[in-house]
């Protein structure tokens, strides 16, 4: 994988986009066990009801899985030197769910040229999940 | 109100070996299709010595605590009302399958907010190799929600 240039990159660009599958009660289920997070209220309709809620909600760490493959698509994960994200809405099941990038900032620390990116997950009708900064170094 | 002596405590360290099959069941769960998270040979083409563990695993390993929910218990804070707010990673190395990683875990900071409606816990975690090699530090703020809505 080569890097993006530095050069060549501008404040506001976008970096390719990330389009998920419906988030299926499989795709939950799978990442409950490959986590090892194993509450309930993403895999078990009964107790999410009973918590209030319509029905199960997607763990905010695989949104953030999702958002930190954004990332390893775009440059090796070798670059990526911070990366950091608010939960600010769940994400249920069913939904669709877009993870974007755009450069927010480009500088320099000790000589390595980097980006900060600004980050966020959204559903189909455009409610942001998550929002996020990751900054990346680059050639 | 969390008992704010606690800003400062450090927990007592613990070590996670690196699974190379948890790695593989992690990219499959979070629909990785870039075989390096999934293939040796892959992974050693790109440079690396063994499957490379993503960027947000780390928490997972940091789950594998002995007791997950020793903080908790520490704070005296009802699991019903915690909120995950935010994450965040500093990377300065990568981790790889067959590693021991080892987790230090300080609470940084406890403050309130809306009047004490909401509390919030910094977590902040040092994660270093079995070389002894700085790999990350995490951190995680807790939202714990005060009120009849939790």
């Amino acid at each position: 994988m080569t890097l993006p240039s530095f050069d060549a990159l501008q404040v506001g660009d976008a970096i390719p986009a990330l389009e998920l599958p419906p988030v299926s009660r499989l795709t939950l289920a799978l990442y409950c066990g490959a986590s090892g997070d194993h509450n309930p209220i993403h895999v078990d309709t009964d107790f999410a009801r009973i918590a209030g809620l319509p029905d199960v909600i997607a763990h905010g760490m695989l949104s953030m899985g999702w958002l930190a493959r954004l990332l390893t698509n775009w440059v090796p994960q070798t670059a990526i030197r911070d990366y950091s994200v608010r939960f600010a809405a769940m994400t249920q099941v069913h939904e669709k769910i877009t993870c974007t990038g755009q450069v927010t900032e480009k500088f320099e620390v000790d000589g390595e040229r980097r980006v900060r990116l600004s980050l966020t997950t959204t559903n189909a009708e455009g409610q942001v999940k998550l929002t996020g900064d990751a900054v990346v170094a680059l050639a | 109100m969390i008992d704010r002596q606690f800003i400062g405590h450090t927990m007592p360290a613990f070590e996670v070996l690196v699974e190379k099959g948890r790695l593989k069941f992690f990219a499959k769960a979070t629909g990785q299709t870039d075989p390096v998270y999934t293939d040796e040979a892959a992974a050693r083409a790109a440079g690396h010595p063994a499957l490379p563990v993503p960027p947000t695993f780390l928490f997972c390993l940091e789950m594998e605590s002995p007791d997950p929910a020793a903080i908790r218990n520490l704070l005296g804070m009802d699991y019903r009302k915690l909120l995950h707010g935010e994450q965040g990673f500093t990377f300065h190395r990568m981790a790889y399958a067959g590693d021991v990683l080892r987790f230090e875990q300080r609470i940084e900071d406890i403050y309130d907010k809306k009047g004490g409606a909401l509390e919030f816990v910094l977590r902040k975690t040092r994660v270093s190799n079995q070389r002894g090699e700085h790999v990350a530090d995490l951190r995680a703020v807790t939202v714990l929600r005060h009120g009849p809505s939790a």
